[in-house]
């Protein structure tokens, strides 16, 4: 069933910089893709138009059916709730603990505390942190800070779980931890995720869909690829 | 129901936020303060200014006289000539049997001389008060036209001269007053602007997981509240007792007998919820303009 669906889509920045040049896209409910491409490939671009920082130029996004670029500044929210969104420099709040971050994201849709609690113990229990709910994120090494913001991202049980370079700053073993949680979630509770990365042996031993981009433009999509498959980049 | 939720959480958060960010809080904190303090002064000086020059002002007469042979009854015409004149506020008629006797209250040597003389050589008079101080020339230039009038007299030259110096004053202390309440608002609201900036990825990060722009707006605008209302404090504490002690040692002191301030109650009670208000306002107002930007309304 589609979920995702990029339609002849440009970008080109103020500055004149051409990010995205005719991008045309399809994914699956429940699929799990990695955007993979040379620094200035327009990785980064893609993903900011799926959680709508970015507009497209021209074209059309769509995620479940809304025209994400067609939304309103001041309607996006709507969209973000439907979302989670994982980073490579985490974007925690330093003076909020573990749990605070996590239910942060629910405190703010205005839900109610007691129905926030067991959502946040079973995100933070998701990726192996619910032992961990009163440590500040300072306290917390990088592999710990960055499942943190996978409790977050998820804590709302959202469709699409949308990460960019999420082990960029992890070593390869914390990172192999990052994606054994990445992946469950993916098969366990079904969310479709789509991850911008660099890190070629995670892509090699996942063996899922791999799309290629160069220079704004749609160079490889393979099921099951690898960066073997994609060795020209 | 949902949006009370979010409601009380943005004033809880806006509660913690000012003691998490507890040095910057305190920057906001003094910056209202000191410009507060500067404006509670601006405020005392120019309603004591308007208050001190308004009662001299009143004080202000025309003393006309007629002349010696007027009859009794063109005395009484005269009188109801001035007094619809439009300008005028009130007419004494102060005939020259009460000049005498008041001269002769004076001292002993005028007392003998105006007794050793048969006849009263004063004039009788009519001590003219006017509605606004500016009127005094031309309504004394009215009554000189008028027959049987010997003087119509206001002390030209130097009224003229003490209204340009209260309306110079006056003047002066108006404007201080709005500058220093636009300076206040533009200094609030950029040290609001600074704790915000300090901020910026706690909005960035609301945005990101699904915040309305409201629900992001609100706990700071509260924030900014609270600020503004903590800064106000002691400004209103130093008025109130500044003034108190002030308006107690003019009032007692000789050597400031003429003048005579405004009453404590309720000038420090209004000028209390000014300050208040000002600090609040402000605080609320900087804050939301500074989220806003982050915002990308």
């Amino acid at each position: 069933m589609r979920f995702i669906e990029i339609k002849n889509c440009y970008k080109v920045y103020k500055n004149g910089v051409a990010a995205i040049a005719d991008l045309s896209l399809k994914i699956n409910k429940g699929e799990f893709v990695f955007v993979i491409g040379a620094s200035g490939s327009g990785k980064s671009t893609l993903i900011k138009m799926l959680y709508r920082e970015e507009k497209p130029t021209k074209g059309t996004v769509e995620i479940g059916g809304i025209n994400v670029g067609k939304l309103r500044n001041r309607t996006v929210y709507k969209l973000r709730r439907k979302l989670g969104i994982v980073f490579q420099d985490f974007k925690l709040l330093p003076k909020l603990t573990v749990y605070e971050n996590v239910a942060f994201a629910l405190e703010c849709l205005g839900m109610k505390g007691s129905e926030i609690r067991p959502k946040v113990i079973k995100a933070l229990d998701h990726v192996g942190l619910k032992d961990k709910l009163r440590s500040f994120p300072n306290e917390l090494s990088g592999g710990e800070q960055q499942r943190v913001c996978i409790a977050r991202a998820i804590v709302n049980n959202p469709k699409l779980l949308i990460c960019d370079e999420p082990t960029g700053n992890l070593d390869p073993k914390t990172s192999k931890g990052i994606m054994d949680v990445l992946e469950t979630i993916n098969k366990e509770l079904g969310t479709t995720i789509i991850m911008a990365t660099h890190d070629k042996d995670i892509v090699n031993r996942m063996k899922k869909r791999v799309i290629v981009l160069e220079n704004g433009v749609l160079a490889q999509d393979h099921e099951k690829g690898s960066y073997k498959a994609s060795e020209s980049i | 129901m949902k949006a009370f939720r979010i409601l009380v959480r943005s004033i809880r958060d806006s509660f913690k936020s000012v003691f998490r960010n507890f040095s910057l809080s305190i920057a906001s904190i003094l910056c209202t303060t000191i410009t507060l303090v500067l404006v509670a002064i601006a405020i005392i000086v120019t309603v004591n200014v308007n208050h001190i020059t308004k009662d001299l002002e009143e004080e202000l007469t025309i003393v006309v006289y007629a002349n010696e042979d007027t009859s009794d009854e063109r005395l009484e015409e005269i009188e109801e000539e001035i007094n619809s004149i439009s300008a005028v506020s009130e007419v004494v008629a102060k005939s020259k049997e009460e000049w005498r006797l008041e001269m002769q209250s004076y001292s002993d040597t005028l007392n003998t001389t105006l007794d050793y003389l048969e006849e009263n050589p004063l004039l009788d008079s009519f001590i003219v008060t006017v509605k606004d101080v500016d009127d005094l020339r031309p309504v004394a230039l009215e009554i000189r036209d008028m027959e049987n009038i010997e003087s119509a007299n206001y002390g030209e030259g130097m009224v003229e001269d003490i209204i340009s110096v209260f309306d110079i004053i006056q003047t002066i202390t108006l404007v201080m007053v709005v500058a220093l309440i636009i300076v206040t608002a533009f200094l609030i609201s950029n040290t609001i602007k600074l704790t915000i900036f300090s901020r910026r990825s706690e909005i960035e990060i609301m945005r990101l997981v699904g915040s309305s722009n409201t629900s992001i707006k609100l706990p700071f605008v509260f924030e900014g509240f609270l600020l503004g209302v903590l800064g106000s404090i002691i400004p209103i504490i130093v008025m109130i007792y500044g003034y108190l002690i002030m308006y107690e040692q003019i009032s007692t002191s000789s050597s400031f007998s003429i003048i005579e301030l405004v009453t404590p109650m309720p000038f420090v009670l209004i000028t209390s919820l000014v300050l208040l208000l000002i600090g609040s306002v402000v605080g609320m107002f900087g804050s939301a303009r500074a989220v806003r930007k982050y915002l990308k309304i």
